[in-house]
C-alpha cells in the first residue's frame, strides 16, 4: 500500500511567484528570449527557520509533499525519491537521507528511487550551481516531518490515544505509556488516509537527535553496484532493437553540412545506414550542431563507419578563430576601460595618486569538461510519444527540449534519468539526448548515440576564455588604496543570444562584483568579448580565472611590500562585516536572498586562518618546496586552500601536500564534502597544469587524453586533508559544496611555485613555463 | 568465427574480427560494467583481464581474444566481494563511479602479478587509469588496504 495517493494535488501551498532566477537552463527565460516568466510551483513557508534560500524562484520551485518522495509498503520498506542527478556528489544518497533522518526511518530499510524528469510533480530537477543541499535541506526535513507525523497520526487513531502521546521512533510508532508499538509498514495504509499536516504546525527533530545528519556514516546507495560493474550509467541503457548511433559534426562551431559521400562506411562490417542529422543555427542554445549519423548494430561498427565518411562542411563565421589571435584581442580590450559594473570611491584618481601601482594580467584558456562518460543517450520515439533514457543534469529542461524538438506535447515525453558518469555542467546541455530523439523518430526504432572522446573534446561547451587586469595602487606605507580589475571573456550567454558581448549578472557576479576587500576606491569593468565557440557552465564558472588572477594579485601585492601572504590577504579582506553590495546593480548572490547569505567577512577570515593553523602554514619545507594560500568564496561557501609544491631542477612540478578548510554552512554527509574536496584539489592541479582548448582555423586542436591530458594517479597530490568548520548554529544555512573547492586551488598552487622557484605563472595552464 | 571465453563462458563472434573487444562485450553479450571512455588505450575504464594480465578491451579486437579467457569486473567474484572491491567500498573510494570497474580491474591485475605493492608501485601500476572525479588518494589507499587485508 501506498501512501501516495493523490500526487499532483497540492496542499497547502498558496503562494505563487514568479520565475526570475537563473538556473543553468533557465537563461533562456532571463535573457527574455523564451516569451515571459514561467510560473513557479508553490513554494513552501518556513516561518520556523532563520533564513529563506532561492529555491522557490528557480523554474518549477520546490514541492513539498511527502506523497510524491515517500512511499511504504506493507513489509516496511520505505523508499525516498531523489529527485536530482547523482554525478558524484553522492547527492542521491544525501537528500533522501534527509527525508530519512526525519521521518524516523532505519536507512536499512530504505530504497532510493531516482525521479523521472517531470519539475511539476517534484519542483526544480535541475542538479547544478552546487544548489542541492542548499535548496533542499529544509523542503527534505519538511517532507520527512510530514510523512512521519501522518505514521503517528495513524498510530494514535488505531489506539485511540491523542497524537501527542505517541511517537516515530526507528522505523515504528512507540505510546510509551502503554507500551504499544506497530511498525511504519503496519501504518502504511492508514497513514495514507491521513491529510497532510500543514508546513507550518510541523515539528521537526532537534539536530542534536539526529542520527544520520551531519556523521558522515552513510555510504552512497550505488556504492556496492559501482564496484561490481551492475550500476547502470547513461551508456549501459540497452533496449530490444535498438540501433548505436556516431555522428560526424561540423568542425567549427556554427558549421553546415554541404554534402556527404558514405559509401566507404557502409562497407564497415555491421554499419546499416548513413543519414544527415538535422543542426540548429548558431548560436544554437542547447540544440544539435547537426552532422552526418552511422547506425549500426554495435558502437565499434559505428565508430569504424564514421571515420570512414567522406564530408564537406561550410565552416561558416568561426572559420578563423584562432586562440593566439584571440588572447591578443582579450588582452587589448582589457588595457582600455569597459562597462564599469562596480564602482566605489574613484579609483582612476587614486591610481594616479598612488605611491606605487601594480598591475597583473591573468590569461586562463578555454577548458573542456572530459567527464570520464562521454555524452551518450537512448531515445526512443513512437509516433507522438517519447522516452529518453541520459545521464542528465536537467532532466526537466531535457523534457522540455525535447517535447520543443519533436513538436510533441511535454506531458508525451518521459526522461529516464541514469547514473552520471561526472558532469561538472557539461550534461546540463541535452544536445545529446535530443539528437538520439531525432534520429530514432527518423528510424522508428530505439537508438542510442554515443559521442567518441574525441566528439566529446571538439563539441564541448566550453569553460570560456579569459583575460583578468588587476590594478592595485598603494600608498607609501604599502597600503592598498586602489584597486581596478577588468574581466574580459565571452559570455556563456552567447550560446543564447547572438551579439552578446558582455558577461551576465550571473558571471560578474562569481568573483568579479563580490569582492569582498575592503579597499576604499574599487572598480571592476568588463569590456567586451564576442564568442566563436559554443560557451558554457563548467564546474565553478567564472570563479575558476577571477580566483586565479584576484588571489594571485594578493600574494604579488605581498611580494612587492615584503609582507607574509596570508597576512597581506587578512589586511585585504579587512574587518569582520557583512560587504555591503549596495553600489552593485545586480549583485546576483547565486540566486540566494543577501540577509540569508551575505558576504561575511568574519567566515571568510575564518577559513583563512583555520587552513593556517591546521595546514602549518609558515612551516620549514625543504629546498625546491614552496607554500601557497588562497582563499575564495562561491556558491556561498568560503573555502581557502594551502599547496605545497616542490620543483626539482628540471622543472617538473609535485605537490607533496594540500590542505583545505571549508565553511559551507549546516551541512548533511562530512564524508562526501570532504571528497568532494579531494577531487576538486585533483581538477584544480589538472587545469592549472595542462587544462586547454585551442582553436586554429576554427577548429579544436585536441581531441582525447594524449593532446588533452588530465591528472593521473601518479601526478596527484600525496595527500590533500580537508577541515569543514562546524556551523555556528542549527540554523545557519547550507551552502555549496560540489563547486567551490576548485577556484582556490590553482592561486594557491601558482603562489606556491612562486615561493618554491621566484616563478610568477601568469597565463594558464602551466605546461613547460616551470623547464624555461 | 572467433571463439572466446568470457567470465567462464563460451562465446562466439562471426562479425567483424577488428571489432574492439569492449564493444563486443557491452553491445553484443551485454555486458555494461566494462566502460568505454576513450578509444585508445589512454584512460583505462575498459580495463579487463585476459589470461591473468589487465588489457584495454577498447584496442584489443575479438580475434586478440581468440582462444583466450576474458575476466570483466562482473565475473571478478561471484558476489562482488573481491578484496578489491571490499576495500573500495570500506574507503568510499567512488564519486561518480564510472571509471571505477577499469581501476577495480587494474588494481585485481596488480595484485595477482604483485600481493605486496608499495605505495611507489600502485601508482605507477594505476597511472593508466583516470579518474576525473579525482579519488586517486582513495584508490591508492584502497589498493593498499585490499593488499594488506580488508
Amino acid at each position: 500500500m501506498n501512501i501516495l495517493t493523490n500526487p499532483n494535488k497540492l496542499r497547502g501551498f498558496e503562494k505563487h511567484i514568479k520565475v526570475e532566477n537563473v538556473s543553468r537552463r533557465s537563461i533562456l527565460k532571463t535573457l527574455g528570449l523564451a516569451g515571459g516568466f514561467v510560473l513557479a510551483a508553490p513554494v513552501m513557508i518556513r516561518p520556523s527557520f532563520a533564513y529563506e534560500t532561492g529555491a522557490g524562484k528557480m523554474p518549477h520551485g520546490v514541492v513539498v509533499d511527502p506523497r510524491v518522495f515517500v512511499s511504504i509498503a506493507p513489509d516496511g520498506i520505505v523508499t525516498i525519491v531523489a529527485h536530482r542527478s547523482e554525478m558524484g556528489t553522492g547527492v542521491r544518497t544525501s537528500l533522501p537521507l534527509i527525508v530519512a533522518e526525519e521521518l524516523e526511518a532505519d536507512w536499512s530499510r530504505v530504497r532510493v528511487q531516482q525521479a523521472h524528469g517531470d519539475e511539476v510533480k517534484f519542483g526544480n530537477q535541475d542538479t547544478d550551481g552546487s544548489r542541492s543541499t542548499r535548496h533542499y535541506l529544509i523542503p527534505m526535513r519538511q517532507i520527512g516531518a510530514s510523512a512521519r507525523t501522518m505514521l503517528e497520526q495513524a498510530a494514535a487513531k488505531r489506539w485511540g490515544v491523542p497524537a501527542s502521546e505517541v511517537k516515530a521512533v526507528r522505523h515504528e510508532v512507540v505510546h510509551s505509556a502503554s507500551g504499544r508499538k506497530l511498525g511504519f509498514g503496519e501504518l502504511a495504509a492508514d497513514a495514507a488516509k491521513e491529510s497532510v499536516p500543514s508546513i507550518e504546525g510541523l515539528k521537526l527533530k532537534n539536530p542534536k537527535d539526529f542520527r544520520y545528519l551531519g556523521k558522515g556514516e552513510i555510504g552512497m546507495v550505488d556504492l556496492h553496484d559501482i564496484t561490481t560493474g551492475a550500476a547502470r550509467y547513461g551508456a549501459d541503457v540497452r533496449l530490444p532493437g535498438m540501433k548505436y548511433a556516431v555522428i560526424a559534426r561540423p568542425p567549427v562551431t556554427g558549421g553546415k553540412l554541404v554534402s556527404f559521400d558514405g559509401a566507404e562506411a557502409l562497407k564497415v562490417s555491421g554499419v546499416e545506414k548513413v543519414m544527415e542529422v538535422k543542426g540548429w543555427p548558431w548560436p544554437s542554445k542547447f540544440q544539435p550542431l547537426g552532422g552526418v549519423a552511422v547506425i549500426a548494430r554495435n558502437t565499434g561498427a559505428a565508430i569504424k563507419g564514421c571515420n570512414a565518411l567522406k564530408v564537406t562542411w561550410d565552416d561558416g563565421a568561426n572559420a578563423k578563430y584562432d586562440s593566439v589571435a584571440y588572447r591578443a584581442e582579450l588582452e587589448a580590450a582589457a588595457r582600455k576601460p569597459g562597462l564599469v559594473v562596480r564602482k566605489e570611491g574613484d579609483a582612476e584618481t587614486a591610481l594616479k595618486s598612488a605611491d606605487k601601482v601594480i598591475v597583473g594580467e591573468y590569461y586562463l584558456p578555454h577548458f573542456a569538461h572530459v567527464s570520464m562518460e562521454p555524452p551518450v543517450a537512448v531515445a526512443n520515439v513512437k509516433g507522438d510519444k517519447a522516452e529518453i533514457w541520459a545521464p542528465v543534469q536537467s532532466p526537466g529542461g531535457t523534457r522540455e527540449d525535447v517535447a520543443k524538438t519533436l513538436g510533441i506535447p511535454e506531458e508525451n515525453v518521459t526522461v529516464n534519468v541514469t547514473l552520471l558518469g561526472g558532469g561538472f555542467g557539461r550534461k546540463s546541455k541535452c544536445d545529446f539526448a535530443l539528437e538520439a530523439a531525432l534520429l530514432s523518430k527518423e528510424l522508428g526504432v530505439p537508438v542510442k548515440v554515443q559521442w567518441t572522446r574525441e566528439d566529446d573534446v571538439r563539441h564541448d561547451f566550453l569553460h570560456t576564455v579569459s583575460v583578468e587586469r588587476i590594478e592595485a595602487g598603494l600608498d607609501k606605507n604599502g597600503k592598498v588604496i586602489a584597486w581596478r580589475h577588468r574581466s574580459v571573456a565571452p559570455s556563456i550567454a552567447s550560446t543564447f543570444a547572438a551579439g552578446t558581448v558582455h558577461q551576465a549578472p550571473f558571471e560578474l557576479g562569481m568573483g568579479l562584483i563580490d569582492n569582498p576587500f575592503e579597499i576604499a576606491n574599487l572598480q571592476c569593468e568588463n569590456p567586451e568579448a564576442a564568442a566563436h565557440t559554443r560557451i558554457g557552465w563548467f564546474r565553478s564558472v567564472s570563479n575558476i580565472p577571477r580566483a586565479f588572477a584576484v588571489q594571485s594579485m594578493v600574494a604579488e601585492i605581498a611580494q612587492a611590500t615584503n609582507r607574509d601572504p596570508k597576512d597581506m590577504l587578512l589586511e585585504l579582506i579587512g574587518s569582520p562585516r557583512i560587504v555591503n553590495l549596495s553600489s552593485v546593480k545586480d549583485p546576483w548572490n547565486y540566486g540566494e536572498p543577501y540577509d540569508s547569505y551575505p558576504i561575511d567577512t568574519a567566515r571568510l577570515r575564518k577559513v583563512v586562518e583555520l587552513v593556517a593553523d591546521k595546514g602549518g602554514w609558515g612551516r620549514s619545507v625543504p629546498k625546491g618546496h614552496g607554500l601557497g594560500i588562497a582563499v575564495h568564496r562561491s556558491f556561498v561557501s568560503y573555502i581557502a586552500t594551502i599547496v605545497e609544491v616542490a620543483v626539482d631542477d628540471k622543472g617538473k612540478l609535485t605537490v607533496p601536500r594540500v590542505d583545505t578548510a571549508i565553511d559551507c554552512g549546516t551541512y548533511v554527509n562530512p564524508e562526501r564534502i570532504q571528497s568532494q574536496i579531494e577531487g576538486a584539489a585533483i581538477m584544480g592541479l589538472s587545469l592549472a597544469k595542462y587544462g586547454e582548448v585551442t582553436f586554429k582555423d576554427g577548429k579544436v586542436q585536441q581531441g582525447n587524453f594524449d593532446d588533452h591530458p588530465v591528472i593521473r594517479i601518479d601526478e596527484a597530490p600525496a595527500v590533500t586533508n580537508v577541515y569543514i568548520v562546524p556551523p555556528p548554529s542549527p540554523d545557519t544555512p547550507p551552502s555549496g559544496v560540489g563547486e567551490p573547492g576548485v577556484p582556490p586551488f590553482a592561486p594557491a598552487l601558482i603562489n606556491a611555485i612562486f615561493a618554491a622557484t621566484g616563478k610568477r605563472i601568469r597565463a594558464m595552464p602551466i605546461g613547460k613555463q616551470l623547464e624555461a | 568465427m572467433v571463439k572466446l571465453k568470457i567470465n567462464g563462458q563460451e562465446q562466439n563472434w562471426d562479425g567483424d574480427p577488428d571489432l574492439p573487444l569492449l564493444w563486443f562485450i557491452r553491445d553484443e553479450i551485454g555486458l555494461t560494467g566494462t566502460k568505454f571512455g576513450c578509444g585508445q588505450a589512454l584512460c583505462g575504464s575498459c580495463t579487463v583481464i585476459m589470461d591473468k594480465q589487465a588489457v584495454r578491451a577498447c584496442v584489443t579486437s575479438v580475434s586478440d581474444a581468440s582462444g583466450r579467457e576474458v575476466t570483466t569486473i562482473e565475473g571478478l567474484h561471484p558476489a562482488g566481494d573481491h578484496p578489491v572491491q571490499k576495500a573500495w567500498r570500506q574507503l568510499n573510494v567512488p564519486q561518480c563511479g564510472y571509471c571505477q570497474a577499469g581501476q577495480i580491474m587494474q588494481a585485481a591485475a596488480l595484485l595477482m602479478d604483485n600481493p605486496k605493492p608499495s605505495h611507489d608501485q600502485i601508482r605507477e601500476a594505476m597511472s593508466g587509469n583516470i579518474c576525473r572525479c579525482g579519488c586517486y588518494q582513495r584508490i591508492e589507499n584502497a589498493v593498499h588496504l585490499a593488499s594488506t587485508g580488508v
